[in-house]
């Protein structure tokens, strides 16, 4: 790891001020298990790490208010929202998605914001041996496009990298309309989850729409009535502490056993956190298990495979007729 | 990598400047070399400590390097083994991953602070009674987990033991009896 400067503002305006004084060459540093992992490696160079620790007692808290719209610190552990008895009443799929993520020690640590913006686990990205990775060394070309892809993406790829987004949370916010509200050297805004990381396109080094500087104070999570309905599937290459090979977070408001409203995620599949609109559009207005296999091939129309990604699709697939049908099968408890 | 903690920032040895790093030759630029440096306070197993130390030392280095607390074990150094697994604020963390510069006003446990030779640990003496290691690398953070997964709700059934207990490997996979040990020791801690 290269020598680094260590600042611990007490105001996310003094925070602000530093990562934008320093350009990109700042990073912001909660848990440390994506940046300090990825420092380490010399993947990730950071000249400064503005801890934000001691911004956690006001960025933390969750709470819903009175237009049902619940907010997540973003500054809470993956531990505390996991436990946190609102989420497992109102959001069970956020609460799945994270009892499933990484391991107890690592939910301690990690926090909503950093969660949200980990990095992809493509080998050629972390191993600084390789020549070709257009997302740490722009236009060297992508050493799995030319080679041999391991867990790579089948969805949202471009001819300039197919690593895929590899958190289980986003996709399940991505999906559920959230959004993050972020501050900045420019103010405040609110940048919805769907649309914050980035297709890689020609510039897969842009990860993100964030501005240097720019810090995620909470996710906010809109209400609709098939929150409650919320599940996640995922499929990995042991039973735990694993990334997902594919998972799937499916919400749905049924009445009289007919989809009225769907929301469909995907994860593990695709380049960034994936929403699928297309499977939820075959939902609506069909028995969800009689419809599962369309939302299914739906989802996966526009993959594009090769022989070593071809398993994804039918993971993919897998994942979200089990989570379909996980969600029918769930007991709904009233208000 | 972050070895040579023991010695003082500034007795360390000046870095090359311009090492080539990766495949495509790039050059590594010139660093000045500066080892910033930060004094970090805390205590671990009821000692107070205040070291100073290059930043980019974690938890796990610090411990063993210049505590001399070398019973809590590096396996990876990335997060991936729990090896390294201690408490802060009572809470399991992995060390490897924590920087050390990041402790302010916090309570710390390692494998040392559990116990002690004359009255174990009730955990502890489940694995020697459920015969939980072969090798013994992974047992104090094993300890550590299992400590932390009793104390939080963890310890229901040998499944959902098996689930919390999962973020911590064992090369030598005495999983079976491991999780026996927990499940033992759950109906026998008090704290
Ligand atoms: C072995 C292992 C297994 C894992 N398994 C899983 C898994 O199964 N599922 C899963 O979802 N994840 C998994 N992870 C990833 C883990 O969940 C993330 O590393 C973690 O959530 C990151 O949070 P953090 O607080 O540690 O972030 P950090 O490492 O501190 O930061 C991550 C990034 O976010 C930036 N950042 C941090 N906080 C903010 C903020 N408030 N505003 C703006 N930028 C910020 C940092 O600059 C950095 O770029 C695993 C990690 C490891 C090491
Ligand atoms: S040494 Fe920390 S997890 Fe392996
Ligand atoms: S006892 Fe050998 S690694 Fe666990």
């Amino acid at each position: 790891m290269r020598p680094v400067a260590y600042s611990r503002p007490r105001t996310p305006e003094e925070a602000i001020d530093l990562l934008v004084g320093a350009g990109g060459a700042a990073m912001p540093l909660f848990g440390g298990t994506t940046l300090l992992d990825l420092a380490k490696l010399e993947v990730l160079t950071p000249a400064r790490l503005v801890d934000l620790r001691a911004l956690r007692p006001d960025y933390r808290a969750i709470s819903r208010d009175s237009d049902g719209i619940i907010s997540i610190g973003g500054l809470a552990t993956m531990a505390e929202v996991a436990r946190h008895p609102l989420l497992r009443r109102e959001v069970p799929a956020i609460v799945a998605a994270l009892d499933q993520a990484a391991s107890p020690q690592l939910r301690n640590m990690a926090s909503i914001a950093g969660n949200v913006l980990q990095r992809t686990r493509c080998p050629y990205y972390r191993d600084i041996s390789w020549s070709r990775c257009n997302r740490r060394i722009p236009g060297s070309g992508c050493q799995a496009l030319a080679g041999i892809a391991t867990s790579h993406a089948v969805l949202g790829t471009s001819d300039a990298c197919m690593a895929s987004y590899p958190g289980d949370l986003a996709p399940v916010l991505a999906a559920l309309e959230a959004s993050a509200v972020v501050m900045g050297g420019g103010g405040r805004r609110s940048v919805p989850i769907d649309g914050l990381h980035r297709l890689p396109g020609a510039t897969p080094q842009c990860e993100t729409v964030l501005a240097p500087g720019e810090l995620i104070l909470a996710v906010r999570v809109p209400h609709f009535a098939c929150l409650k309905r919320s599940t996640f599937v995922k499929l990995r290459n042991r039973a735990a502490y694993e990334f997902a090979e594919a998972s799937a977070m499916v919400a749905l408001d049924l009445e009289g056993g007919v989809v009225r409203d769907a929301r469909v995620g995907l994860g593990g599949v695709a380049t960034v956190p994936w929403r699928s609109r297309a499977a939820e559009a075959r939902l609506v207005g069909m028995r969800p298990v009689d419809a599962a296999m369309d939302a299914a091939n739906a989802a996966f129309r526009e993959a594009v495979v090769r022989s070593d990604t071809a398993y994804k699709v039918e993971m993919g697939k897998r994942a979200l007729v089990a989570a379909i049908r996980q969600a029918v099968a769930m007991d709904i408890a009233d208000d | 990598m972050n070895d040579g903690h023991s010695l003082a920032p500034e007795s360390r040895p000046a870095m090359t400047a311009a090492r080539p790093l990766r495949a495509d030759g790039e050059s590594r630029e010139a660093v000045p070399d500066i080892r910033p440096t930060v004094t970090t306070r805390f205590a671990v197993n009821g000692r107070f400590h205040a070291v100073e130390h290059d930043v980019r030392v974690t938890l796990l280095d610090l411990l063993r390097e210049r505590l001399g607390l070398t019973g809590t074990k590096k396996g990876c150094d990335h997060g991936q083994c729990g090896a390294c697994t201690v408490h802060v604020n009572g809470e399991a963390v992995l060390s490897c991953l924590t920087l050390a510069a990041s402790l302010e006003d916090v309570v710390v446990t390692t494998i040392e602070g559990v116990g002690s030779p004359e009255k174990l640990h009730p955990m502890q003496q489940a694995f020697i009674d459920h015969d939980a290691l072969q090798c013994g690398y992974c047992t104090p953070g094993q300890i550590m987990a299992a400590i932390a997964c009793v104390r939080d709700g963890g310890a229901r059934d040998a499944s959902s033991v098996r689930e919390w207990m999962s973020g911590t490997l064992c090369r030598c996979a005495a999983y079976p009896q491991i999780a026996s040990a927990v499940l033992d020791a759950a109906g026998k801690m008090v704290d």
